[in-house]
This record gives C-alpha cells, sequence and structure tokens, in this order.
C-alpha cells in the first residue's frame, strides 16, 4: 500500500509585540482571525486594558531614547525595516491576501506600497524640522527659534480595512518623528500587523517605540484615551460613534487628537499633516547682542 | 556687616588668584542689563520729585573743562560758574568740583577762593594712560601738590586687555599711595575704566572690582574722549558692582558717570539708576557725581522752568 | 519704601478715553442690545468705580452674530488676499493712532499699570495685526499647499489678563486666512473689544466679518457649541479647555486651546545674577502675574538660593504698587475681586502647608483689589503652591542640586507651556532647553512676545500655536 505524506506546516502562534517582546495577552484570552471567506487563519490574542496598560509604560519608557536619537539615526532604522519588509515580502503577500481578500499581485502591490512608505518616512525623518521649524524675525535682540518636538506616547487605532498599508501609514509618521506609538491593530485583520511587530523587533528599532496589540478597539480604546500618560491618539480606525467617545476620553489631560479622516486611496501622496499632527512646536528664545557695550556696526 | 576687605586678602595674591576671582563673577547679560536700563529710564519724575532732582543733579556735577585749549581764564571762567551756576537765582546749589588737568589746579583752586567747590584733576597720562609708572605718579603727586581734592586717574586698559589684571590693580594702588599728602590726608581717588574701550559688559565688572579691591574711592565710566562714555547700562552694572561690593565689605565706593551726558532727562534717568539700584545712600555728591559741562546749563534752564513755568532759553544762563 | 528721592504722582491723563455710559454687541456691523435686554456693569479694579454697562450676550444673540458671520464670510473670503490685507494693514494703523487711548481704557478696565499698557499690550496688538496683515495674500507660500482654504466662522473665546492682545492674537490670523470672527471677551473686561469694534467700523472692514459678543460663561458656551461654528480658539483655563474639548468632540470644529501653566524659571550657579533676578520679576510680576505663562515656580540651584533669595527680596523691596494710571507703578491691580479671592485663598494654603511666606513691605490702597508681590520659600513639589496655577503675583521657590534634577522638576507638572534657564554657559541653555516639555523656553529673558513667534503649549497647557506662519494653520482647512 501506498502512502503519500503531505509535511505537517508549522502554524505560527500570533502574540502581542510589547516592550521589545512578545507576551500573549496577561488576560489568557485569545479570538479567532479568519480570511475574507471566513476560513479560520489563527487566533489572535485578544489583549485586555491591562495589555494596553502596558505597553503605554513601555512606550513611555522608550520615548525619551527614541525622541532622543538623532534623526539621522532614526532615518536609517526607518529605512532598516523597510529592508526587513523587503525579505519577508512573500509572507506579508499571502498575509494581506488572507486578510484583506486580495487576488496575489493586488496583495503584492499594497505591501510593496507599505515598504515603499517606509523609505518614504525613513527619509522625512531629517527633514521634517527644517520643514516646520523656524527661525522667526523678532522685532528685538532676541535669537528665537521654533522647532518641531515630538508629542510623546501615541495611541494609535489603526485603519480596519487596510490591515497592512493603512497600518504602515499610521504607525510610520508617528515614529518618524520621534515619538513612540501603542498601536491597536484591525480587529478583524491584525496578523500582518502582529507579524509586523515581528519585522520590528528585528530592525534595530528599540523596544517600546512601537507597541501593537489585537483586539477590540471599543474595549481597549477607552483606557488608552483617558490614560494620564498618553499624550495623544490618533483615531483612523475608529467609528464615528466610537472616535467620539475616545475624544471626549481624550480631553481629560487634553490629548492631541487626529479625528478618522476618509482615506479612499492608501497608496496616494501622505503629505505631512500625519507628521505635524503628533509634533510640538517648541520655540527657545536667547538674548543676541553680546559683542559689547560700545556695539559693532559690522 | 564686614568693613574690611580681609574677605578678599586672597584674591590679590597673585596675577591667577586674581583672575580666578574675576572671571568667577556673575556674567553679564547685554541685553537684559541694556533692557532694565532702559526701564528704569521710563519712570517720570515730575513737579517736587524733578525740582529735587535737578538740585541734586546740579549739585552732583564735576563741572568739567579738558581741553587742549585750557587756558586760566576758561578755568577761572568755569570755577566762577562752578560756585555760582545761575546768577539770577541765588538758591541754585554749587556743582561738586570742578576738574580740570593738573597744571590748572592751581588757578582753580585760587579761583574758587575757598568755596565749597572742590578740585578734581585728571591724572596719570590721561586720557590714554600711556606713559611710564614713574610718569603716572609723579602726575598724580603733582596734582596733589597743587590742591587737588580729587584724582581721576585712568587705568592702563592695555594691560587689562591683555589679561594682566594684578599690573591694574597695583597701578591703582599705587597711584591710590600717591594721592596721600604730606599731612597724611588723602586726595579721593576717582578710577576711571574708559568702559568703551573695555567694551564687554563682563570687562567693565570686572574692572570694577579690579578698582574697588584696590582701593578707589569712586568708579567712573569714562574719559569722554572715546566714542562711547556713560551710559544707563554701563551706569547700572557699576552701581550694582558697588552696591555687592558694600555689602560683602562693608565699604561704600561712589560712582561717576561721565561724558555724553547733556540734558536734564538723562541726568534724572541716571538719578533713578541710582535710587532704585542702590538707594538713598548714595544720593549725594560724596557718593555719586556726573562727569559733565554742558548738562549744567540744561539742568539750570530746566530749573528756570519749574520756578517761573516758563520755558527758558540759552540767552538766559551764563556760556563760560 | 520712604525715600529721600520720592517720586510725585505722575497718572496719565484720563481724558484721552471717552468711555460712553453703555454698550450694545457689535453685531454685522451695529451695536445693539442684548435679545433679552440684559445688560452687566464693568468696573475698574482698582477703584471699583463703575465703567459702563454692557449688554449681556445670551443665546439668541450668539446664534445672530454666527449668521452675520456666516453671511459675511462668503464674501470675505472671496476678497483677494491683497485687499484683505489692506484691511488689517487699516486696522493696524488705526490702532497704532489711538494707542494712548486704548493703553489708558485697558488699564481702566483690567487693572493693569500704564507702563506695561502702553509698552507691551498696545505696541504688541498694533504689530500682530501688521504681521498677520502681510500674510493674507502670502497664504500659497506659507506652506499649506496652494490655495489654502479658510474654515468659515471662528468662534473666539479670550480672557480677561491681556483683553486687546488676546483679541489681536484671534483676530488677526483669523481674518487674514479669510474666516469671519465671533468674538466674545471677558465679562471683567469688555471695554477694549468694544473700541476695537469701533476701529473695525473706521476701518471700514465689511459688516459682520467681525462680531463682538460681551457677556458671561454662557454665551461663550453657546458661541462654541453654536453648530455653525467651524472654528473655536480659546484662550483661558485648563478647566474650560477640557470642557471645551469634550464639547467639540465628534464634530467637524477646528480647535486650539491656550490655557493654564506652571512655569519653571531654572536658575544656575553660573547665571548672569542681576539680570536672572530681572527676570524671575518679570517672570512672576508683570501683569500681577495674572499670565498664564508666568515663571511662577522659582526652581534655583541650592549652592546659590540664599544669594538669589536676597537679591531678589532687595529686589521686590523697589517694586511701586498703586495707581495703576501711574506712569510709575510697577503692579497694578488684581483684575477682579473673584480672582483676587483665588489668589488669597491659594496663598492661604502655601501657609498652611507650611511654605515660608514673604512680601516686601507695601501699602495696599483702600478701594479696589490688591495683592502685594509674595514669595514662598521652602516649597517643594508636594505643596499645592508649587503644582497648582495661581494666577497672581505669587511665586513659589523651590531648589536643585543639578541640570537632571533641574528639569526632572520643571517637567513634573500637568502644564507644559513656558520655562526659563538662567545660565552663561551656552551647551547648558541649548541642553535644557531641549529637555524641557514646555511650548516656550525663554533662556535669559523671560516674558518675551513676537507676533513672528510662535506661541503654546505641551500637555494640559493646550494645543496649536499663536504667532508665525504656524498661527495661521488653526485657521486653515489643512
Amino acid at each position: 500500500m501506498s502512502e503519500t505524506t503531505t509535511r505537517l506546516n508549522v502554524f505560527k502562534t500570533y502574540k502581542l509585540y510589547v516592550g521589545g517582546k512578545f507576551p500573549r495577552s496577561e488576560s489568557g484570552r485569545v479570538y479567532e482571525v479568519s480570511d475574507s471567506k471566513g476560513n479560520w487563519l489563527a487566533n489572535a490574542p485578544l489583549a485586555s486594558r491591562k495589555d494596553a496598560r502596558d505597553a503605554v509604560v513601555a512606550a513611555r519608557k522608550a520615548f525619551g531614547g527614541w525622541a532622543g536619537a538623532t534623526a539621522y539615526n532614526r532615518g536609517q532604522i526607518l529605512y532598516r525595516i523597510a529592508e526587513m519588509l523587503e525579505g519577508r515580502r512573500e509572507q506579508f503577500v499571502r498575509e494581506v491576501g488572507e486578510a484583506e481578500g486580495l487576488s496575489k499581485s493586488k496583495a503584492a502591490a499594497v505591501v510593496d506600497a507599505a515598504i515603499d512608505r517606509w523609505v518614504w518616512y525613513a527619509g522625512w525623518t531629517d527633514k521634517i524640522g527644517q520643514v516646520v521649524g523656524a527661525a522667526n524675525p523678532v522685532a528685538g535682540p532676541f535669537f528665537n527659534l521654533s522647532t518641531p518636538e515630538p508629542t510623546g506616547v501615541v495611541t494609535v487605532v489603526a485603519p480596519q480595512d487596510s490591515s497592512f498599508l493603512g497600518l504602515v501609514s499610521v504607525i510610520a509618521p508617528v515614529i518618524a518623528t520621534g515619538n513612540t506609538a501603542v498601536v491597536i491593530a484591525s480587529e478583524e485583520s491584525p496578523l500582518p500587523a502582529l507579524s509586523l511587530g515581528e519585522v520590528l523587533a528585528t530592525s534595530d528599532l528599540p523596544g517600546g517605540v512601537v507597541n501593537i496589540l489585537s483586539g477590540k478597539a471599543a474595549e481597549m480604546g477607552p483606557h488608552l484615551a483617558s490614560h494620564q500618560d498618553v499624550n495623544a491618539i490618533d483615531l483612523a480606525g475608529a467609528d464615528a460613534a466610537l472616535a467620539k467617545e475616545l475624544e471626549i476620553a481624550a480631553a481629560d489631560n487634553l490629548k492631541r487628537v487626529l479625528r478618522p479622516q476618509p482615506v479612499d486611496d492608501w497608496t496616494a501622496d501622505p503629505g505631512t499633516s500625519r507628521m505635524t499632527a503628533f509634533l510640538e512646536t517648541k520655540t527657545v528664545w536667547h538674548p543676541t547682542g553680546s559683542l559689547g557695550a560700545s556695539g559693532s556696526s559690522y | 556687616m564686614p568693613t574690611t576687605l580681609t574677605a578678599f586678602a586672597d584674591v590679590t595674591t597673585s596675577d591667577s588668584a586674581l583672575r580666578r576671582f574675576l572671571h568667577g563673577l556673575p556674567g553679564v547679560d547685554a541685553v537684559g542689563l541694556e533692557a532694565r536700563a532702559a526701564s528704569l529710564g521710563t519712570r517720570s519724575i515730575k513737579t517736587t520729585a524733578k525740582a529735587y532732582a535737578i538740585d541734586l543733579a546740579i549739585s552732583m556735577i564735576d563741572l568739567t573743562t579738558l581741553e587742549g585749549a585750557d587756558t586760566p581764564g576758561k578755568v577761572r571762567a568755569l570755577s566762577a560758574k562752578a560756585v555760582n551756576p545761575d546768577p539770577t537765582d541765588r538758591t541754585t546749589p554749587m556743582t561738586a568740583a570742578v576738574c580740570v588737568y593738573p597744571d590748572m589746579v592751581a588757578t582753580a583752586k585760587a579761583a574758587l577762593n575757598g568755596a565749597d567747590v572742590k578740585v578734581a584733576s585728571v591724572a596719570t597720562a590721561f586720557p590714554a594712560g600711556r606713559a611710564a609708572l614713574p610718569v603716572k605718579l609723579a602726575d598724580t603727586r603733582d596734582a596733589v601738590a597743587a590742591g587737588a581734592d580729587e584724582i581721576d586717574m585712568v587705568i592702563d586698559r592695555g594691560a587689562f586687555l591683555a589679561g594682566r589684571y594684578l599690573d591694574t590693580y597695583e597701578l591703582i594702588k599705587s597711584v591710590k599711595e600717591a594721592c596721600v599728602r604730606p599731612d597724611g590726608s588723602a586726595a579721593r581717588l576717582k578710577v576711571i575704566f574708559e568702559t568703551g574701550e573695555l567694551s564687554t559688559y563682563d570687562n567693565i565688572r570686572r574692572a570694577s572690582w579690579i578698582g574697588m579691591l584696590a582701593g578707589a574711592d569712586f568708579i567712573k565710566t569714562s574719559t569722554g574722549k572715546v566714542g562711547v562714555n556713560a551710559t544707563p547700562a554701563n551706569t547700572l552694572l557699576m552701581l550694582e558692582a558697588v552696591r555687592d561690593f558694600k555689602e560683602q565689605t562693608g565699604i561704600q565706593i561712589g560712582v561717576k558717570p561721565a561724558g555724553g551726558i547733556r540734558t536734564t532727562k538723562d541726568a534724572i534717568k541716571f538719578l533713578v539708576l541710582v535710587n532704585e539700584t542702590v538707594g538713598e545712600d548714595w544720593l549725594s555728591n560724596h557718593w555719586f557725581r556726573f562727569g559733565a559741562s554742558s548738562l549744567l546749563n540744561d539742568l539750570l534752564m530746566q530749573r528756570q522752568k519749574l520756578s517761573t513755568g516758563r520755558y527758558s532759553g540759552p540767552d538766559y544762563v551764563t556760556v563760560d | 519704601m520712604a525715600s529721600v528721592f520720592e517720586y510725585a504722582p505722575a497718572p496719565e491723563s484720563r481724558s484721552v478715553v471717552d468711555i460712553a455710559p453703555s454698550y450694545g454687541l457689535f453685531i454685522d456691523g451695529e451695536f445693539t442690545d442684548a435679545a433679552d435686554g440684559k445688560v452687566f456693569k464693568t468696573v475698574s479694579p482698582s477703584s471699583e468705580e463703575v465703567l459702563a454697562e454692557v449688554a449681556q450676550a445670551g443665546a439668541a444673540d450668539v446664534d445672530r452674530a454666527v449668521k452675520a458671520a456666516r453671511k459675511a464670510f462668503e464674501k470675505w473670503s472671496a476678497l483677494p488676499g491683497s485687499e484683505r490685507a489692506k484691511y488689517l494693514f487699516r486696522i493696524a494703523r488705526i490702532i497704532q493712532e489711538r494707542s494712548r487711548e486704548l493703553a489708558v481704557l485697558e488699564t481702566l478696565d483690567n487693572g493693569k499699570p500704564i507702563k506695561e499698557t502702553r509698552d507691551a499690550d498696545l505696541p504688541l496688538v498694533a504689530a500682530h495685526f501688521f504681521y498677520y496683515a502681510g500674510w493674507a495674500d502670502k497664504l500659497d507660500h506659507a506652506g499649506y499647499g496652494a490655495n489654502p482654504r479658510p474654515l468659515g466662522v471662528a468662534g473666539q473665546v479670550i480672557p480677561w489678563n491681556f483683553p486687546l492682545l488676546m483679541l489681536a492674537w484671534k483676530i488677526a490670523p483669523a481674518l487674514a486666512t479669510g474666516n469671519t470672527v465671533v468674538l466674545k471677551p471677558a465679562e471683567t473686561t469688555p471695554l477694549s473689544a468694544l473700541f476695537f469694534a469701533d476701529i473695525c467700523r473706521q476701518a471700514g472692514l465689511p459688516k459682520g466679518v467681525v462680531n463682538i459678543l460681551t457677556g458671561y460663561g454662557d454665551a461663550g458656551a453657546a458661541l462654541v457649541e453654536h453648530p455653525d461654528v467651524n472654528k473655536v480658539a480659546f484662550t483661558g483655563s485648563t478647566a474650560v479647555g477640557k470642557k471645551i474639548a469634550r464639547h467639540v468632540a465628534g464634530t467637524d470644529k477646528k480647535v486650539t486651546l491656550e490655557l493654564g501653566g506652571k512655569g519653571a524659571n531654572i536658575v544656575f550657579d553660573d547665571a548672569p545674577v542681576d539680570q536672572a533676578v530681572e527676570g524671575i520679576v518679570t517672570g512672576i510680576f508683570f501683569n500681577q502675574g495674572q499670565v498664564c505663562c508666568a515663571g511662577s515656580r522659582l526652581l534655583v540651584q541650592e549652592s546659590i538660593h540664599d544669594e538669589l533669595l536676597h537679591s531678589l527680596k532687595r529686589r521686590l523691596s523697589t517694586l511701586r504698587l498703586g495707581d495703576p494710571l501711574d506712569k510709575n507703578t510697577d503692579i497694578g491691580a488684581i483684575n477682579s475681586a473673584e480672582q483676587l479671592a483665588r489668589i488669597t485663598a491659594l496663598a492661604d494654603t502655601g501657609e498652611a502647608e507650611g511654605a515660608e511666606r514673604w512680601s516686601p513691605a507695601c501699602e495696599l490702597p483702600s478701594s479696589g483689589y490688591w495683592f502685594a508681590p509674595t514669595l514662598f520659600t521652602n516649597v517643594t513639589q508636594a505643596h499645592i503652591v508649587a503644582r497648582d496655577e495661581i494666577f497672581g503675583p505669587v511665586l513659589s521657590v523651590l531648589t536643585f542640586r543639578t541640570p537632571d534634577e533641574a528639569v526632572a522638576k520643571a517637567n513634573n507638572s500637568q502644564y507644559g507651556l513656558s520655562a526659563g534657564i538662567w545660565t552663561e554657559k551656552g551647551s547648558r541653555i541649548l541642553a535644557v532647553a531641549n529637555k524641557l516639555r514646555a511650548g516656550v523656553v525663554w533662556a535669559n529673558t523671560f516674558n518675551k512676545f513676537d507676533p513672528t513667534s510662535p506661541f503654546g503649549g505641551y500637555k494640559e497647557s493646550g494645543f496649536g500655536r499663536e504667532g508665525g506662519r504656524h498661527g495661521l494653520e488653526a485657521y486653515l482647512d489643512v
């Protein structure tokens, strides 16, 4: 008798990405993730408010170092993310195809666009300060300089539909500018996001700069929106009702809120607004005119 | 309150000790200093306060002539004006002093004829100070011997700017000794820094401390012979220095801005600086002077305006 | 301080300003009574004299004003930028012409010294209009893309501490970018905004472009919540700012908030001490400390604490408190009885918490609202006077040992509006400025403002920037 044995493939256990590590949800909960046709793909962690809390702690801890890194260094790391993704392109094409019900070629186009987006933002890190900063010609003997600085810890409710390109399009601008992020992945299609965590972990990105949670935005969102140690929230993936609820909660410590905006085409030029949404302008004054009591005529 | 320099005894033991001390003084932010001086300049001094200030300012003037063309006649006229600034109003106070070159001291002394107006003499190769030490000391002794009550010396700005702080200090000490008369009394010593040449406010603060440590009775901004002379800012800075010195040693030092103060408005601004920086302890001509010449006539015209209610004109004050 | 050189009174003449007995709301280019006929009185805080009676706007008036602004928006926003610019230049010039009148008016209604209204407020008001006037026809070059569009009707609510200057900060960029405005001044300082309405008429500004509603918080709330307002700009307390942030949640309204602060003024041992003392005084006693960006926390390096405090106290003893119209007055009146009560209560808390209280010998006038310049020493981060915004002439003095500790303490606040650094060491300035979480950092200076220089907070001090190119963004659909 003859039998053909096909090799049993190895499933991946999808885990959260928090503080540079890959924990399961502290709640022990998981939920089923299916493809666009309803076939089971994997179990994803159903992260809890405590996982969200841990992610904020990790993001806060990472903030000083990441914000203080040179813009050149941040650019190199973002570019490294693109390199790492390029190497795992096939995996993401498959995961995005399954998640969003795209043909292989369409999924490939999405992944390519996402990789290119990292490259785009990698180039922005050391330019945004020149574009939005200013040397202000004040009417007096003062040197007056405005520079953008990262807002701090940013909660990102990732887009629900565009599970990967949309995700990258909201994370990259947040961290390019030196913020750290707590990301709630697309609820129905979290797998590309969780896999992205694995890429980030191998891209020289310091642990905690990006933290990825899978689960329900409606469950974790309110805790993150009201969290006093979170400085901003991007509501990209929140529906109108949730967005309003979270915006109200965010007022408790006056978080910067980026309201959800309809995006027809995630491949379009993103502009700078997603970066400037999470930048503060700091203006520093200093007297000039120490040439001497007798002045100088140049 | 301490009343000696013992706390600073070790400061002048060597060039390096003095340098460390001077460079350890708090820095001066130029913009902030000038802004403070300008803000005090916006004080509005009216009516009774103005009358008080004008008389005080007149009494603080070192009425000065320091020209190559000075003659005995000129010095006698100046002395007469110092004693009797406004012939139409005998209530006008006398000026504090007349200020002349050493060779005119005797003339001035005689012209003043015992009036309570001091004779101040510049010395030490004024204004440049570029002469050998013996020459400077002889210059000083000459003036004192001729009857000078006060000596206005210049520091060696070259030495100061070259970083030879101890030389600068020693020069002042030597001149101070040369001010002593045979009877043991001494002419009061005013030390001119020529702030316009020191250029930076940090230098002015350091020079002020050198002067005070070396025994200056007054510290004085300028000779009146360079582009930038007394300004509200450099005078404010020197007032801060004498204030700090008194707090730390108990020794009070006078301040004399000189050069460029021509109007009543200017003079009152300086008096406001004195009033709000060091207070009434310095509001007398024993501790504050104006080195000026044309200022006096403007003060006199303003004084006439206050007493008559009419604006005065140059024909109603004397030109000497 | 009695002195042999006593300054005689030098009051600025009141005759340059003619205050009418009553004023209406300014809606659609006309002065009009409130719909329900309500009025309130505005008093001079230095004397409690009633200056005028002004109309008290209600919801119906808000609606009328917003409709007027909406109607005016179409034409105003369609005007060539160069024409809008000329209106703003006209306004700037008229403000310069009438600046003495406005300075006296502001001093009467607000209680701040004439020295400040004359030398700070009014010059900055005119400069702000002049600056934004120039932007009106250059918006294509402002970095917000080609042909950036205005938002529509701006609802603006301003505080009483810099009535006319805050009006300028709000109205100038709004009009330059093509918006129309409904502005509500604070109830204790309504007059200068009403005089500004008259300036708009003199400038020939089209009706409805600027509407001024005098009234209380309810009118402000109605304005912020009005469904046809596209933009909300608020300067005031953090508590109200949070309310506004909740109200606008789920709407398309663009919001900028400029709120409270508890600015740290950090003095290192190598500071230019005399200038630092001036900066500390300016930082907390400018406008009686009723300044959101006041340097209300003095963080002084422990090694120079005693020396600095000695100098500071000596300097405070020369401050001249009294008639705000006197040109020699440094410290004027507190704006209202309510604010005075708040300052008094917080200062009492500081004392009860064990901080050491000190004020210079200082006689307070018998009528009006007054509070002596006050220092608290032995203050720690745990004291309420080190954490809560007092908004008055009260300075809390804390110490630190190292630059790290200075930064940590400075940032240890829910606010993040301003900070000061005093040191002669350039690299330390840059390092500390870099680490401070504050929107404006003054190094070796304090409380400096300029229309070209963006101003605004981090954290609970609000969001958005006013001033400079950055200030345009708040009024553009970008």
